[in-house]
């Protein structure tokens, strides 16, 4: 093995950092799904009855649903009676009401993710991002709730939306993903136990970035969150997600739901870096990541946009969407996907073209490391509605070494003659030869290959946000490699 | 003074040999051209000395300043002051051409137990330098040779040199490519490097270059071996032959 194949490896081989287990006392429903369970997640959140009736219509559907299997991912089938559909840090009683509350167990695991949980330290630390944490089950902590309802911005944890805001629920859940959209969706529908609402009233720019952290901590549970946003016109509002769980040899199950609603000249940007733990060299362990996300440009002039940074996970299976129903609406995807170790991705976008003059981009960027597999797959529809109608895809990928593989796989489904459509792909080998031309100007290696990947990544990280680009790039380099300063 | 000292060097690449048995000192402050026909192992000796790993020693010993070379990782070479200007400079997409020279500089400051270099001060000396070579100010912000031409590239090569200003420079066919306008500003670049201290390996195929970096000794590499030595008039006199005669004294 020559040298640069070494540093590539010793490069790959980084630990997961995220992967501590915190001990907390947990409240949860045995293992096990059916009609019961279901009522009793719903009775522990207090749902009124349509909530309940809604859960249940979508469990009902999702029995006579099968698995689909059309993916490029391999894993055994999974128990969905071994599965602990609800597990909460506490018991319902003590749920925290406010930050102060928050069980120091729990603060302290955040801190260690670096998540700032208090606001002093939001202060001082990542600025203007206001923070909902979910751990397991709950949401623990929605930070400067009281700032942003001043201009009438709701961002809480979906249990709360439930009681709080039922009637603005009641009305958008399920209207971009229905709870009979795809078999991980359905279930989701089923069983979600919390996630993210935001709301953002008319005319109104969110003054701050929102974002949630997700982790999964308790072993044996699935994560059922189910995240809505609802941009009224003109508003705009950028939210991130971070996601890392604990390292356990099983594997846990992930299927959430995010839905995105965007008015007339409303614009969301949803930025996700996802870091559950992806398993170990062998394949053992590791997050299941099936997650259904969509987004409707339902007014004229909307934009939305979302933006990935994937690197863990066992199996990422996930395809981020834009319809696109307003006129001169916008839709975007920026992706950066790593797979190393035995990490499997089946991931790309959906763009659906329904108003005129609709446009959608899309930048992929793949890296495939160790016996990582990755496949990205792409659907561009341009329906018959669509007068000139304008795609741009880009579909990159990176291999290091000769074990792990990529695949791309754009599929068209263009029905109006006006569209434009433009489509790049590119494979390349980090090559040995780029890692010589940088050694032999004095860079060392591990240097070489970081400088090397994030150059290959830069047209998706200049589309997050500033205090999570930099997040991003390091979370990509202690993923890659174990001995860059 | 010898700088680079290189005796009996024998090279593999894919398990055939391609040099075989490489004598060759320069001194210090000297320029010494290596010319020779295709494939007669010119880039060989040049990726070898910068220490690619395509390229299996399996005789010989080089020394530079009196320590082994052979035993040093790429960049610690680099760091001592070895460069090479390739001959096919390769595409580092997405990294601008000054973030990539400004982690070489500071990756060699810091061999030397120095600072970070302040960013004026590199800004500057950039600046300068590619003045000197003439390399357009677009350039800088570009990433690493991604869309540069032919002649941009070369150009480029040099300029990353006046920039490292290392003690050995080796350009491997730095003239290639080039037109006559790009050709005299190169040399020129390179001459102004010339003070006596700094050592060059300048590989070319053609005279041309050597009228105007007018090198102390020629050397002929042929089918992996130097067959002639001499001074600068041999190289007029390859230009007038041609190799043929080499070609038969080497086999
Ligand atoms: N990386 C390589 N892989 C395979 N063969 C090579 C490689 N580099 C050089 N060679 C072979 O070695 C010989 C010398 O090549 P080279 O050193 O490039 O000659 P020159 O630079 O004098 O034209 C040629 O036969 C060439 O095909
Ligand atoms: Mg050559």
């Amino acid at each position: 093995m020559s040298a640069s194949t070494e540093t590539i490896e010793r490069f790959t081989q980084k630990g997961y950092e995220a992967g501590f287990v915190t001990d907390v006392e947990e409240d949860r429903v045995p293992p096990g799904l059916n009609e019961d369970v279901i009522r009793q997640i719903s009775a522990k959140k207090n749902e009124p009855e349509w909530m309940l009736e809604w859960r249940l219509k979508a469990y009902r559907n999702w029995l006579t649903m099968r698995e689909p299997d059309w993916q490029y991912v391999h894993y055994d089938p999974i128990d969905f009676q071994a599965i602990s559909y609800y597990a909460a840090p506490k018991r319902d009683e003590d749920r925290p009401e406010s930050l102060d509350d928050i069980d120091p167990e729990i603060k302290a695991t955040y801190d260690k993710l670096g998540i700032p949980l208090h606001e002093q330290e939001q202060l001082a630390g990542v600025s203007n991002v206001a923070v909902d944490a979910v751990f397991d089950s709950v949401s623990v902590a929605t930070s400067y709730k009281e700032k942003l309802a001043e201009q009438g911005i709701i961002f809480c944890s979906m249990s709360e939306a439930v009681q709080n805001h039922p009637e603005l629920v009641h009305k958008y859940l399920g209207t971009v993903i229905p709870y009979n959209d795809n078999y991980f969706a359905g279930l989701n529908s089923a069983v979600f136990t919390d996630g993210s609402f935001v709301y953002i009233p008319k005319g109104v720019r969110c003054p701050m970035e929102l974002s949630t952290y997700f982790r999964i901590n308790a072993a044996n549970t699935g994560q059922f969150e189910r995240t809505l946003i609802i941009a009224e016109d003109s508003s705009y509002v950028s939210y991130l997600e971070g996601c890392t769980a604990p390292m356990r040899d099983e594997n846990q199950l992930h299927a959430a739901v995010v839905e995105l609603v965007a008015l007339d000249d409303a614009e969301i940007k949803y930025s996700t870096v996802q870091n559950w733990y992806p398993g170990d060299k062998e394949g053992k362990g590791g997050v299941y990541n099936f997650v259904t996300k969509r987004g409707l440009c339902a007014g004229d002039n909307s934009k939305i946009s979302w933006t990935q940074v994937e690197t863990g996970s066992a199996i990422t299976w996930k395809y981020p969407s834009v319809v696109m129903r307003g006129d001169n609406s916008v839709g975007e995807f920026y992706s950066v996907a790593v797979t190393r170790l035995r990490q499997q991705a089946d991931t790309g976008t959906k763009m659906t073209h329904i108003g005129k003059n609709t446009k959608s981009t899309i930048v992929s960027k793949g890296i495939s490391a160790q016996e990582g597999e990755q496949v990205y797959r792409g659907l561009v529809r341009i329906t018959p509605t669509a007068e000139n109608a304008r795609n741009y895809s880009q579909c990159d990928s990176m291999l290091m070494g000769s074990e792990c593989g990529a695949h791309t796989f754009p599929y068209l489904d263009v029905n109006n003659s006006t569209a434009q459509l433009e489509h790049e792909a590119t494979t390349s080998k980090i090559g040995e030869d780029q890692i010589l031309y940088c050694t032999s100007r004095g860079i060392s290696p591990e240097d070489a290959v970081s400088l090397i990947v994030n150059g290959f990544c830069k047209e998706v990280f200049r589309e997050l946000p500033m205090e999570f680009a930099v997040e991003a790039q390091k979370l990509l380099e202690v993923t890659l490699e174990d001995s860059v300063g | 003074m010898a700088l680079l000292e290189i005796r009996n060097l024998h090279v593999n690449v894919e398990g055939t040999e391609i040099l075989k048995g490489v004598d060759l000192t320069i001194d210090t402050g000297k320029v010494h051209a290596i010319m020779g026909p295709n494939g007669g192992g010119k880039s060989t000796l040049a990726k070898a000395l910068v220490g690619d790993e395509a390229y299996e020693i399996t005789e010989g010993e080089v020394l530079y300043d009196g320590k082994d070379l052979l035993e040093m990782d790429p960049e610690e070479r680099a760091r001592e002051g070895v460069f090479l200007g390739f001959q096919y400079p390769v595409e580092i997409p997405g990294v601008s051409n000054t973030y990539f020279l400004k982690a070489a500089v500071n990756a060699m400051r810091k061999h030397r137990g120095e600072g970070e270099i302040d960013a004026m001060e590199f800004l500057e000396l950039v600046r300068e330098r590619a003045k000197r070579v003439k390399l357009d100010e677009s350039l800088l912000q570009r990433p690493v040779n991604e869309g540069f031409s032919g002649g941009e590239k070369k150009r480029n090569e040099i300029f990353h040199m006046s920039v490292l200003e290392p003690k050995l420079g080796i350009l491997d066919e730095t003239d290639s490519g080039l037109d006559i306008d790009a050709l005299r500003i190169v040399s020129e670049g390179v001459n102004a490097m010339r003070d006596g201290e700094r050592s060059f390996m300048v590989i070319t195929h053609y005279q041309r270059l050597l009228e105007h970096i007018v090198p102390d000794v020629v050397h002929v590499l042929v089918n992996g071996r130097i067959v002639k030595t001499g001074g600068k008039e041999l190289a007029q006199e390859l230009e007038d032959k041609g190799y043929e005669g080499f070609d038969e004294a080497a086999a």
